[in-house]
């Protein structure tokens, strides 16, 4: 698959001024887990929010920040300030299957290291790294809470538990 | 993976495998929601009082008594109350409460609202680890299907009582487990624990009274409810009250999530028959860590032949901690050192960078167990790292920093044998070499 990009987290911020748009649907969407908080109180939908723009923008983007600090009124360093606090909001562009294996003892103890290490050959790329198509991501994450169907992983938000090598393979060829 | 009762009826594993026990109409056909209907026609105080009587203590890990917690809410403040179910579950070992989500939502929904009648609150949340999403839409389906039956919201079955509950998405983060970490975070800042005093109880959300329970110990509330506190708690011993979940994960035949009397007798029946012994027959037993990560490991020689006692007090007899009853088993060909040093890297990068000794501390350890697996390991190193895991246990902002320690110390007292290898020799006690 050739080169990798690298994507870490505590790569530069650009800083513009550029505001993001959305669709009403999404506008909506996005007042009703506002809705969920008092009204002074709006900051508590920030996270939530992030999610959405990290949804709708492929990752956390200054534009994607200065509308959530117009739509929440919060200074735009304030949604920096949390945004890079969490490792699941990206703060830079990921491929469009982000693979999380869990690395922690159970799924270590149960052949994570076999199923990383086939993983990473055929993708060609490192933990941490992106496909030169773009198409996928793969991170070691901390535990998942599926230790008793170790090894596992998740690709976006889905699980995949109780891995082989085959089973691998049949979903890794199964993303499109 | 296995989802089973032993030595007691599945009382939280009642819906695990009926069908459609996620919906409201299975709930109720059930027996669900008939305890939240008998809480709304007892008094706040009664229901504090059969909790207090069922001796139930909190799941979440801490293990503090719930009625007690719950006695602590002012009666008299004017601001509002808020109930918080604490669904980050991010303990390493741990995965009981994502089941309990899964399959019996509605019992979490009964649960946080009886304590919303008992605590005067109008107001909960379900603060649920990011990763855990399809629970929360779980979760969200269930919430809107007792809003529509007139179960959440205004009047709540004709008693005068409203209650209101949102679920709300962590985005990645162990210490917003801890629960003002996870107020702070649920606030929408960064995850940072506050200074206790004062406790939640009194200034928590949004600086109102709070209760930050975890998923288990909400969906036991009606259970005690429906029984009475008393009988709740003869399930189990008179300390340690009720039915316990443990998550058993690692090498063992049926790894899963089990529901077992407090008080169970004992360990080693439970990994070896319970759960069907050692995955591979020619393996023995090495290490347990019986509570999830932030718990002393033991080695084979507390457990076996020992009679250990799986409750709160059967476990700190044995040289652990009942923890989150996260049991983590491990084989002969695991080294020690190296599972120690799993773990040191997990609560490096969990540390939320808040205070030292937690940050500073778990940074130097794991820089320190890099060397030594490369190699470079030096016969005072052991010391070395000891002499860190005082410096952080004790003397942190929150229990994140003992958790770090505990690992630590309890593995170099327990495997010595296994940190000399590499301090001496530079390979692992299972063979593996360093790369030098
Ligand atoms: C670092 C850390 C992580 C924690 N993670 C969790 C968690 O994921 N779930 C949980 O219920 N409690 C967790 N706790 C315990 C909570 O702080 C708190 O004691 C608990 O939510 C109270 O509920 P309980 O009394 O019902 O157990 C954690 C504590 C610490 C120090
Ligand atoms: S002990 Fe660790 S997790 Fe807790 S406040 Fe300090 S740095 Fe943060
Ligand atoms: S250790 Fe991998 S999911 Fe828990």
């Amino acid at each position: 698959m050739g080169a990798a990009t690298p994507t870490s987290y505590t790569d530069k911020i650009l800083v513009s001024d550029e505001v993001a748009e959305f669709s009403p649907a999404v506008i909506e969407e996005m007042k009703s887990h506002v809705a969920k908080y008092p009204a002074d109180r709006s900051r508590s939908a920030l996270i939530p929010l992030l999610f959405v723009v990290q949804r709708e923008r492929g990752y956390v983007d200054n534009a994607g920040a200065n509308f959530l600090a117009k739509f929440l009124n919060l200074e735009v360093t304030d949604v920096w300030e949390t945004a890079t606090f969490y490792s699941m909001l990206n703060m830079r562009p990921m491929g469009r299957h982000h693979i999380q294996i869990c690395k922690t003892l159970s799924c270590k103890i149960m052949g994570e290291p076999d199923i990383t290490g086939h993983i990473c050959s055929k993708l060609g790329i490192h933990p941490g790294e992106t496909t030169e198509d773009g198409k996928f991501t793969v991170s070691l994450v901390e535990c998942l809470g599926s230790c008793g169907t170790a090894p596992m992983m998740q690709i976006g938000f889905d699980y995949h538990e109780d891995l082989t090598i085959e089973k691998v393979d049949k979903i890794l060829d199964g993303c499109k | 993976m296995e989802i089973k009762a032993i030595g007691c009826e599945p009382l939280q594993l009642k819906r695990m495998h009926v069908k459609d026990g996620h919906t409201l109409k299975v709930y109720q056909k059930t027996g669900g929601y008939e305890s939240l209907k008998k809480a709304l026609k007892m008094s706040p105080a009664d229901i504090i009082e059969e909790v207090k009587k069922s001796s139930l203590r909190g799941r979440g890990g801490a293990g503090f008594p719930t009625g007690m917690k719950w006695s602590f809410v002012p009666k008299d403040s004017p601001k509002p109350k808020y109930v918080v179910c604490n669904a980050d579950e991010s303990e390493p070992g741990s995965f009981k409460d994502r089941y309990l989500m899964e399959r019996d939502p509605h019992a979490v929904i009964e649960g946080m609202i009886i304590a919303g009648h008992a605590l005067g609150s109008q107001t909960g949340y379900i603060y649920t680890r990011g990763e855990y999403k399809y629970l929360i839409d779980i979760m969200d389906v269930a919430i809107a299907e007792a809003r529509d039956a007139g179960i959440l919201g205004k009047n709540i079955f004709g008693s005068g009582v409203d209650f209101e509950l949102h679920t709300h998405t962590g985005a990645g983060a162990y210490i917003c487990g801890e629960e003002t970490a996870l107020l702070s975070s649920l606030e929408g800042y960064r995850g940072h624990p506050r200074m206790k005093p004062p406790f939640p109880a009194i200034e928590g959300l949004y600086a109102c009274p709070t209760i930050v329970n975890n998923v288990e110990t909400f969906t036991s509330v009606p259970q005690i409810i429906e029984m009475g506190g008393e009988t709740w708690r003869n399930l189990g011993t008179e300390k340690s009250g009720g039915t316990k979940l443990w998550s058993i994960s690692g090498h063992v035949k049926r790894p899963g999530v089990y529901e077992l009397p407090m008080g169970y007798a004992d360990m080693e029946k439970f990994i070896f028959e319970d759960c069907g012994g050692m995955l591979r027959d020619d393996k023995k037993l090495k290490a347990v860590i019986p509570g999830g990560s932030s718990v002393y490991i033991m080695n084979a020689g507390q457990i076996l032949g020992k009679n250990v006692i799986l409750d709160y007090e059967g476990l700190v007899a044995a040289g652990s901690m009942l923890g989150t009853g996260g049991m983590m088993v491990m084989d002969e060909t695991v080294d020690i050192m190296e599972s120690t040093k799993n773990l040191t890297e997990f609560y490096k990068h969990e540390s939320c960078g808040w205070c030292t000794p937690c940050r500073e501390g778990t940074d130097w350890l794991v820089k320190i167990f890099n060397r030594i697996s490369e190699g470079g390991g030096r016969p005072e190193d052991a010391k070395l790292m000891l002499d860190i895991c005082d410096n952080i246990e004790g003397k942190s902002f929150c229990p994140l920093g003992d958790a770090a320690a505990w690992p630590i110390q309890s593995a170099i007292k327990q495997f010595p044998e296994d940190f000399e290898k590499w301090l001496f020799d530079k390979t692992g006690s299972n063979g593996v070499t360093a790369n030098v």
